[in-house]
């Protein structure tokens, strides 16, 4: 059992080199708590990993952004990064008529793949991650469209992520969902899965299509995926 | 200064290293100021949780509990006792160990290394070294 001595405190004799150390310690815990104050404060600004571990979960379920009929005979999956300029202009120019032509009509099922070219677009993958949030919410085509529409505007900002909030707002998000997403990252395994699997399929440049297991790189027309559809319907009609 | 206040000190640094971890890993704080990247990449791997809890959070109340036991020994009241030395000893050697297989996790199996976890295991391994110091010091004069 310890002795008396060891076990019963003393007396309180605070010296004043004793006082001077609590005071700096008192005064360092007050100035940490104030900094990391100013940082859980402060308008946050957003990075998604790259090189993320891919988990099951993060792939359980999703195949990519879909739309179209799921019995179409056709199935074209788009490898596109929202900050690649061919990506825009396949999007802005030829996407509206693809949708009515081949997507509405029934003839094909578009599937979106995430593909960010991380070296060459710094906020490609925020942006894959702000439109996986926006998927969320249930407006990933409404927005994907909208950030499109304006790449020119935020590809070139230090900081994008408020002009993906105020594009959240516009297409009608609930911008405090929107932010508790994007600051959860979870969709970060999701779109590096989406990366990898491009990867894997020898995918060269954004965009590119799979179509009916072939890859064809290019911002294509509208009416030559229309021929290519067409010619696909053909053969399996045969 | 003293080798208690130093490892008051120390804890505290931890303490706020922790916390800083913590807040980025719940999505309180927007990015990592973190050269390398690999601080993100280890805070979201699935080493970063520990039998269900997030090791930042441990390092929370872990630092938090050595700062208690330093802060005590500190004062002047509780300067002859030793069983705050005790458990700083003790409690700090656990943490130096979990350090180490933290280290290795990050080093073997998540292949990133993070600025801050490396502060954090250079602060747990002086804090031991302090702590051991300390106790046999007291032991022996006890």
């Amino acid at each position: 059992m310890a002795s008396p001595s060891r076990m019963t405190p003393k007396k309180p004799q605070p010296g004043p080199s004793s006082n001077r150390f609590f005071l700096v310690l008192g005064s360092l815990a007050v100035a940490g708590v104030v900094v990391i104050g100013y940082l859980v404060l402060r308008p946050k600004d957003v990075s998604i990993p790259a090189n993320v571990t891919v988990l099951a979960a993060d792939t359980a379920g999703f195949r990519g952004y879909l739309i179209g009929s799921p019995t179409a005979p056709v199935e074209i999956t788009e490898y596109a990064d929202l900050q690649c300029p061919a990506c825009g202009s396949f999007d802005v120019l030829q996407w509206d008529v693809v949708k009515r032509q081949l997507v509405d009509s029934g003839l094909v099922r578009w599937r979106y793949r995430d593909f960010p070219l991380d070296q060459v677009h710094r906020h490609a993958r925020l942006a894959a991650h702000s439109a996986a949030c926006a998927s969320d919410q249930g407006k990933f085509w409404e927005y994907k469209a909208l950030v499109y529409q304006r790449q020119a505007d935020w590809s070139f900002k230090s900081s994008a992520l408020g002009m993906f909030r105020d594009m959240a707002r516009q297409v009608g998000l609930d911008t405090g969902k929107f932010d508790e997403c994007m600051n959860s990252k979870k969709f970060a395994g999701r779109i590096e899965a989406s990366l990898q699997e491009g990867m894997k399929l020898g995918v060269p440049s954004t965009p590119t299509f799979l179509i009916d297991g072939r890859l064809y790189p290019g911002a294509y027309s509208s009416d030559s995926l229309a021929s290519l559809v067409r010619a696909l319907v053909a053969k399996q009609a045969k | 200064m003293n080798r208690r206040q130093a490892i008051a000190l120390l804890a505290l640094a931890g303490l706020f290293i922790s916390l800083y971890l913590y807040l980025y890993k719940i999505g309180k704080i927007g990015t990592l100021a973190c050269g390398t990247g690999g601080c993100e990449t280890v805070q979201l791997s699935p080493q970063s949780r520990f039998l269900g809890v997030d090791v930042a959070l441990i390092g929370v109340v872990g630092y938090l509990v050595l700062l208690g036991l330093a802060v005590l020994a500190s004062a002047p009241r509780w300067a002859a006792a030793i069983w705050p030395l005790r458990w700083l000893a003790i409690l700090s050697a656990g943490a130096f160990v979990f350090t180490l297989y933290l280290k290795s996790l990050e080093l073997f199996v998540i292949h990133a290394i993070c600025r801050w976890c490396v502060a954090s295991a250079v602060i747990i391994t002086i804090i031991f070294v302090l702590a051991l110091q300390e106790w046999r010091r007291e032991r022996v004069r006890a």
